[in-house]
């Protein structure tokens, strides 16, 4: 277990595109963190700059209190899963998962221990003489568990490791990494485009965006609170809906005039309002909601459509009957959320 | 339509058994020699006779040096073309792998050069540089030994070239895998990519085992000792030898090519399954 501390880590790459603007946050022990964002947006890279596999331009790295900038991976005392497993086609279930620990010159003995052990954990124990050839998807990603675990590692990376299993398995892997994970006590850092799988694991969320750090928070701050328009229409599925108004008479008022809002008087100009699809209330308030689609999932329904001419969604449950058409909502303040429509920063 | 397709199938088996026998009758004819005493192969030439000199002619070719040293046996020019041929690929291999995983994996700067350098060597075959490496081979004083014979040959481009695009193929991943395992550079390519790249190596092995023995040029340029004959190189001294009124030794060479063109065949046949092996499982 260790703490993880980044300081202003920079990565420049000698194109001189700029994949990581410097960014600094501090990991507790036992902590499992996401690193969640766009595809291009800096998180593959961070964690590889952790992992030692990509260097760092600038800032400092300490891995359970060590600066570790200029240590090689195999001596950062960590493990890391990838997203296509990376398992040696080659070698049995048994080498692959023993391999990290041969190359550190461990008794056969305790190899053989360790690496039984560790496929018990893991439900593998009947395939340690298989070829990663002759396992499925799901298999194929413990063996690459099991190769992370068996070294007794400080430090979990994960990167994206579920997407190219289906959405069935990926579901139960996610269960499985995070109930591993809290047995094992071992710190972590998750690298995903999913935000489903960030904000069902996570403890700590850290969203990324061209390269720099939005928000750090806990699932639900990043939900309920999110800093920016970025973060409001990342997470959450479907997203936040961001509305453009304006300050006008003392008042936020929609594009149709409609008044959601009081402000100071003195205030001018443009804002974005943000309400998530689930605290908007149908068949109350005045403002015109024109539904184009309703989409049934079962549970809840989604109805698409737009408010003032802008796209919007509001999500209701399943005993609501609604139908395409107009229909009018209520935006309760409380659930509001504005932004400065120039930075997108929350006001 | 039943008649249709009947005639089609004769012509295509038509096609199919001229071809076999395009390939077979030379092959036939060598075989037929074999059995023949010298003196009627020179009178009539190929004929449909099977003789009875089979035996004669095997022991004689393999066993009796037909020389002035006594050196140059069928059993010892076998010899020393498997020397050639498994020292040749071998090194080709070994050679070629190393410089693949120099150029692939590793940040040199000019990598890219180095590689179009090699590259070009491909079209400067060994009879185009063949005086200057003869000298060479020559002042090292390696004429007349295995090292004179194989070394000169076996800095490969065509290895170079195909080792590095297989190592290109191995997915990033895996090496970053290894570097987390703790797997520094010699034990990666040991462990690892040796190991992945099997199936290359047999592929590889059959083309430059095969290349390697029919080697005829430079093994008589370097090779002025009987006991230092190849067999493609040596079947030739034997219908040459025309001392007095001495009719060539056709069934003996004869005997000799049959022998020369077995070795080549099994290599083909037992790498090649291997080979399609490779090709169907692919499990990288």
């Amino acid at each position: 277990m260790a703490q993880v501390s980044l300081n202003s880590i920079r990565k420049v790459y000698p194109n001189g595109f700029e994949a990581v603007t410097p960014s600094s946050f501090d990991i507790k022990d036992g902590e499992f963190v996401v690193l969640v964002g766009p595809s291009g947006c800096g998180k593959s890279t961070l964690l590889r700059m952790i992992a030692g596999l990509e260097d760092i331009t600038s800032g400092d790295l300490h891995i359970a209190g060590r600066q570790v900038n200029h240590v090689d991976p195999a001596d950062r005392d960590i493990a890391m899963v990838f997203q296509n497993y990376a398992l040696y086609p080659h070698m049995t279930v048994r080498r692959n998962i023993g391999y990290g620990l041969k190359n550190r010159k461990t008794p056969k003995a305790e190899i053989d221990r360790k690496v039984e052990e560790a496929a018990a954990l893991l439900n593998l124990s009947d395939y340690l003489d298989r070829k990663p050839s002759q396992l499925s998807g799901g298999q194929r990603q413990r063996v690459a568990m099991g190769r992370a675990i068996v070294r007794d590692p400080a430090l979990f990376l994960f990167d994206e490791p579920l997407s190219n299993l289906d959405a069935k398995l990926r579901n139960q892997m996610r269960i499985e990494i995070k109930a591993l994970q809290k047995r094992l006590g071992v710190t972590s850092i998750y690298v995903t485009h999913d935000q489903v799988e960030a904000m069902t694991m996570a403890d700590r969320i850290v969203v990324l965006n061209a390269g720099r750090i939005e928000q750090i928070g806990t699932p639900s701050e990043i939900y309920h609170s999110p800093a920016s328009t970025f973060v409001a229409s990342f997470m959450g599925a479907p997203p936040m809906n961001l509305v453009q108004a304006q300050f006008q008479d003392g008042a936020v008022r929609l594009p149709c005039g409609t008044a959601v809002l009081d402000a100071p008087t003195s205030r001018r100009g443009p804002i974005t309002l943000g309400i998530r699809p689930e605290d908007v209330r149908l068949g109350q308030g005045q403002t015109a909601f024109d539904v184009h689609l309703v989409e049934e999932l079962g549970a809840h329904r989604l109805l698409h459509g737009q408010i003032a001419g802008q796209p919007f969604t509001a999500h209701v449950v399943k005993d609501t009957i609604a139908s395409p058409g107009a229909h009018v909502v209520d935006l309760p303040r409380a659930a509001l959320a504005l932004f400065d429509t120039q930075t997108g920063a929350r006001l | 339509m039943l008649k249709r397709s009947k005639l089609s199938a004769i012509l295509d088996h038509a096609i199919l058994i001229l071809g076999a026998l395009f390939m077979l009758v030379p092959l036939l004819m060598v075989l037929q020699i074999t059995t023949m005493p010298d003196v009627e192969v020179i009178k009539h030439g190929p004929s449909f006779q099977i003789g009875d000199q089979f035996d004669d002619n095997l022991k004689k070719a393999m066993l009796e040096a037909s020389g002035f040293s006594g050196e140059n046996t069928g059993v010892n020019m076998l010899k020393n073309s498997f020397v050639l041929g498994i020292g040749f690929a071998v090194g080709k291999i070994v050679i070629g792998m190393m410089a693949a995983y120099a150029i692939v994996y590793f940040r040199l700067k000019f990598a890219t050069l180095a590689f179009w350098v090699i590259f070009t060597t491909l079209l400067l075959p060994l009879e185009v540089r063949i005086l200057p490496s003869y000298e060479i081979v020559q002042r090292l004083g390696m004429l007349n030994t295995y090292q004179g014979l194989i070394v000169p040959l076996i800095a490969s481009a065509t290895a170079t070239f195909f080792f590095r695009q297989f190592f290109r193929s191995v997915p990033e991943e895996l090496i970053e895998a290894a570097r987390i395992d703790g797997a520094g550079p010699i034990k990666f390519f040991v462990d690892i990519l040796v190991p992945l790249s099997q199936t290359m190596i047999a592929a590889m092995f059959i083309i430059m085992f095969v290349y390697g023995w029919n080697q005829y040029l430079w093994p008589t340029m370097i090779t002025t000792e009987e006991g230092m004959f190849t067999l493609v190189r040596g079947i030739k001294q034997i219908t040459q030898v025309m001392e007095g009124n001495r009719i060539p030794e056709y069934g003996r060479a004869n005997v000799l090519a049959i022998i020369a063109i077995i070795p080549p065949v099994f290599v083909v046949i037992f790498f090649q399954s291997w080979f399609v092996k490779g090709l169907t499982e692919s499990d990288k």
